[in-house]
């Protein structure tokens, strides 16, 4: 639990800034501070157990069919970065305490740190694999919403779209080769993968596996040819790019790569991915960093030279590699967030980050200047710095190398260069910004003042990385060598840091050192060379690639859909044509077992009106009005076969349908001309009309050789029980509020939905115009005759009368709350008809969006009231009772269900029907309709 | 008694649909469709409940009796369009 705690604390933690986001910068600090102090202050108390070499696991069970729990770990190599990632995470919100004071965005950026903060604890502490990578992707996600903090920049925009797209699309790499993996393993828990280390390399899937999981583990540890968005996430504030771009987020890849060691490492294909991919990052890093004039470029470049250089590391393969790995990984965290940090406050201070610009502020801030003073050292490799030791271990292990041929000469001298370069750029971050002459054109001179305390957090960090350089067996003991056992499952012998003082790497070093140097001091024409060289801009090329990647999607998608109804209908119906083609082929016996029912004459008649009204629908479907007439004999026709053949349920609500539908598109058809032109030629109307005349046939012949044969259906089962089970004798009602009480909910959710949408969708709109003006022989002045007004007002209390009956009757005979709601809404649509919109709407007694929202809220009462009495969602009770005067009545809670129906039809019927009434009437009524 | 006249009721409102049918067809004035449409849910509210009475349902009378009430509200809406060019104002 203590574990669960760790992520837990920052991830709920969230919150607080987030809602208390108008406080204070100084009090968000104080809130986000708490929880990852908590953190940290757990994971220290933690240490001893670590120390002793346990491994602490916790587990909960989640989906245990896919092998999914969620468990954690905490071993030396999770306890080392979780310090990391949390004690860097308070110092950071003890900077951006700074950074932010006086701006409006802070709550955001905390709440978002302490939530990145949980993902890199998650990342760190999973046990299972696939937790894992959830809080791999979160991690992805919440640094897109961190770099496009400042989402109204482009560049800002731009970097984070980059960084997601990469990041991203490498951990679904990840994904990929974490689920071979497993598969592979039979378990996703780490304990297995680790102990399966000869399984997996043995495996003839294992190239593949280890491609996949390093694609992901480099994207996001930003290594050659996948470094390109770190430096363009620099547009992130200060404090992210401190904390994401040196501490964590890059080092999530590292991790992976150091906590899968056993399982995938030591093979000739890792250390030649690894290696090299390390190799180029570092001298691609290095070398570019050096000619970047901006302060954060610079940095971002250096990290991807020091992730390079560890990445080396890890891929050498060795125990003692991996050590040396991990120990430049704590330097690196601790010497580079102070330098971030530094160019934050310079960017204050100045309004610049230009190295040409900024020079000599050691007068304006010599405190700073100290303080930048120890990590810039260190990131050169000074004697005495955490770096220089780091840097030693790097030059040993280099010379180490045996195998292949080639890495014997190349790494060492390899390594040596990058080290120049690194010594290089480290002497101009800190020579240029506070020394080399005066200021140039600062947009802010003098540069404001740095306060005293806005400095503490870089000296806590200066002071670590004096301490890890002054007493480093103790950093090794205590942070190192825990985490390299746990990473190993071996015990790791001491290291013998007098072995650093050997010939060849003090020889390196001083190479490095010297050449640096040199190399610094020639900067001027180096630049000058620089600046002629064809410039090549990483966003613009990734930008370019962008577009063409949607407009190739575009171009694919809109080639398909191109929004003709026509053809969707074409293609739906020509493939079911085929399917159906290929599926009875060969079959003959259309007609089945039972034998026809004699045909009467009333039938057949009813059968030709119906045929010949929907033909004439299609025929005539130009002229709107007349085909609307059509339309609505087929639905007259329909409701006859309906009671014809002893549906009554279905006669009534396709009646009540059907008038309703016929009004709203009358409704409709005002904003429409009279006719609607030709548009198509013979020829795609005849293959229209072979299309659906088949279709049409095809499904006549299946409903014809299904009806001729015995089929069980489950009605037997609905007859059987609909009285006993639901105490109505109405089979279709009870079906509808009991059986499938659940569907009807979640059917009158959808209408209560779909009539919100026309309220909001038609709100602001307004059509005045009316697209024919018709002013013909049948013309009148009077919008709203007497005779119509008195007779609807007639209609409305019979109308009432009728739904009540039908309502109440539903459980036991045809009608119910569907049913009495249409009968309603018809009725109250004359009224909006008859009187006006105004005078209607100004006679309702409520709103129909709470109309709607009561309705729904009723039936899901009467089906959470069930759980009252310990029942199932929507167990129906009845009862019966005796009334004076009508007798035996029952009572059944499927009732005030159906009530809730009834509630939710009304209301979303009229508010679709005002609404849409409202959109061309000039004298509205004055307020909205809702 | 009953079982031989409805026969003849059932083909004589057939005979009145098809005239109405054919008025709808021919025209020649929408209103004449209009009215042919209005005709026609009369007949179907005779057709109905003579069905009912032939089969002995005892069940469909609903649908009859809803025909009455709202199958004018949809000929209402039509003349209202024609008559304003809007249906709710």
């Amino acid at each position: 639990m203590q574990l669960a705690l760790l992520i837990l604390m920052p991830l709920l933690g969230a919150l607080l800034p987030a809602v208390r986001r108008h406080d204070p910068v100084v009090r968000l600090a104080v809130l986000a501070a708490l929880p990852a102090l908590a953190s940290l202050m757990l994971l220290l108390s933690l240490l001893p157990q670590v120390l002793a070499g346990e491994t602490l696991l916790w587990t909960r069970e989640w989906v245990p069919t896919l092998g999914l729990s969620v468990s954690l770990r905490l071993d030396g190599l999770a306890w080392l970065f979780a310090t990391l990632i949390t004690g860097i995470g308070c110092l950071i919100i003890l900077y951006a305490r700074f950074y932010f004071a006086g701006k409006s965005t802070a709550g955001r950026f905390y709440t978002l740190i302490l939530l990145f903060m949980a993902a890199m604890l998650g990342i760190v502490l999973s046990e299972n694999l696939l937790v894992m990578l959830v809080f791999w992707e979160l991690t992805s996600l919440v640094s897109f919403l961190l770099i496009g903090f400042s989402w109204d920049k482009r560049g800002a925009r731009r970097g984070a779209r980059m960084s997601l797209v990469i990041t991203a699309g490498g951990g679904l790499a990840l994904l990929a080769g974490i689920v071979l993996l497993g598969q592979v393993v039979g378990s996703y828990q780490l304990t297995d993968v680790l102990a399966a280390g000869d399984e997996i390399r043995a495996h003839a899937q294992y190239p593949l596996i280890l491609s996949l999981i390093l694609l992901g583990a480099f994207t996001k540890s930003a290594q050659f040819p996948f470094h390109l968005w770190l430096p363009h996430a620099m547009a992130a504030p200060t404090p992210v790019s401190a904390y994401l771009h040196s501490a964590t987020m890059v080092k999530a890849g590292l991790f992976l790569m150091a906590r899968l060691h056993p399982a995938l490492a030591d093979t000739e294909l890792w250390f030649t991915l690894v290696t090299i991919t390390g190799m180029l990052t570092l001298m691609v890093g290095a070398f570019v960093a050096m000619f970047m004039h901006d302060i954060k470029g610079l940095l971002a470049y250096s990290t991807v030279s020091h992730l390079g250089l560890i990445t080396l590391l890890l891929g050498l393969g060795t125990p003692m590699a991996l050590a040396a790995a991990l120990f430049h990984l704590v330097c690196h965290a601790l010497f580079k967030a102070p330098l971030f940090m530094m160019a934050g406050y310079v960017d204050q201070a100045t309004g610049s980050r230009d190295m040409q610009q900024i020079n000599g502020l050691w007068r304006y801030m010599p405190a700073l200047m100290v303080l930048t003073a120890i990590p810039a050292a260190a990131m050169a490799g000074l004697p005495l710095m955490s770096g220089y030791l780091s840097k030693k271990m790097l030059f040993v292990e280099s010379l180490q190398v045996s195998s292949p041929d080639w890495a014997t000469l190349v790494i060492p001298v390899w390594v040596t260069l990058a080290g120049l370069f690194s010594v290089a750029y480290s002497i101009r971050i800190f020579h240029n910004v506070f020394f080399n002459g005066k200021p140039v054109e600062l947009p802010i001179y003098p540069p404001k003042k740095i306060s005293n305390s806005a400095l503490s957090p870089l000296f806590l960090l200066a002071a670590a990385t004096l301490a890890v350089g002054l007493a480093p067996q103790l950093a090794y003991q205590w942070l190192v060598q825990p985490a390299v056992s746990a990473a190993n499952g071996l015990p790791l012998p001491p290291y013998d840091f007098s072995q650093l003082g050997a010939r060849l790497p003090l020889l390196m070093g001083i190479v490095a050192l010297i050449g640096g140097l040199l190399f610094y001091m020639a900067r001027n024409p180096l630049f000058a060379i620089h600046a002629r060289l064809p410039e090549v801009d990483a966003k613009e090329i990734f930008e370019w690639l962008m577009q063409r990647c949607i407009r190739f999607s575009q171009h694919q998608v809109y080639g398909l859909e191109n929004g003709s109804l026509q053809r969707y209908l074409a293609l739906l119906l020509g493939t079911a044509v085929v399917m159906g083609f290929w599926a009875t082929e060969g079959f003959r016996d259309w007609q089945g077992s039972i034998a026809l029912q004699p045909l009467d004459a009333m039938t057949l008649l009813g059968g030709l009106i119906l045929c010949g009204a929907a033909f004439g629908v299609a025929i005539f479907h130009h002229q709107r009005l007349p085909a609307l007439l059509l339309l609505g004999v087929t639905g007259l026709f329909v409701t006859l076969t309906f009671a014809r053949f002893s549906a009554p349920d279905l006669a009534l609500t396709q009646l009540s349908v059907e008038v309703m539908a016929v009004v709203i598109m009358m409704l409709a058809l005002s904003f429409l001309p009279q006719q609607s032109p030709s548009e198509s030629r013979w020829p795609r109307v005849s293959r229209d009309l072979i299309i659906a005349g088949v279709a049409g046939l095809g499904v006549a012949l299946f409903a014809f050789a299904i009806l001729t044969r015995p089929m069980e259906s489950i009605s037997s089962f609905f007859l059987a029980n609909s009285v006993s089970g639901g105490g109505g004798t109405n089979v279709v009602n009870v079906i509808l509020v009991d059986f499938r009480g659940f569907d009807t909910l979640g059917e009158i959710t959808v209408l209560g939905i779909a009539a919100v949408a026309v309220f909001a969708f038609t709100r602001d709109l307004h059509l005045k115009e009316r697209a024919v003006p018709i002013a013909d022989e049948n013309w009148v002045a009077e919008p709203h005759p007497i005779i119509l007004s008195m007779v609807a007002r007639l209609v409305l209390p019979i109308a009432f009368l009728v739904s009540a009956y039908i309502f109440l009757r539903g459980h036991n005979l045809p009608g119910g709350g569907f049913i009495a709601g249409l009968v309603t809404a018809v009725a109250l649509t004359l009224q909006y008809m008859a009187g006006g919109l105004a005078w209607a709407q100004s006679r309702m007694v409520m709103q129909f969006r709470p109309l709607i929202g009561a309705g729904l809220l009723v039936a899901l009462f009467t089906g959470l009231a069930s759980w009252v009495f310990g029942y199932p969602f929507l167990t129906s009770a009845f009862g019966y009772v005796h009334w004076p005067l009508i007798g035996k009545f029952e009572l059944a809670s499927a009732l005030v269900f159906d009530l809730g129906v009834y509630l939710t039809v009304v209301g979303a019927t009229l508010l679709i029907l005002a609404n849409l009434g409202k959109l061309m009437t000039v004298a509205g009524p004055g307020k909205e309709i809702g | 008694m009953i079982a031989a006249v409805i026969p003849i009721a059932l083909t004589l409102f057939a005979i009145g649909v098809l005239l109405n049918l054919y008025r709808l067809a021919k025209g020649p004035d929408i209103t004449d469709r209009i009215l042919a449409l209005d005709t026609l849910m009369i007949n179907s509210i005779a057709l109905i409940v003579l069905a009912d009475i032939q089969m002995q349902l005892g069940i469909i009378f609903e649908a009859a009796l809803l025909i009455a009430l709202m199958g004018f509200v949809g000929t209402v809406a039509m003349t209202k369009y024609l008559l304003r060019g809007d249906v709710i104002e």
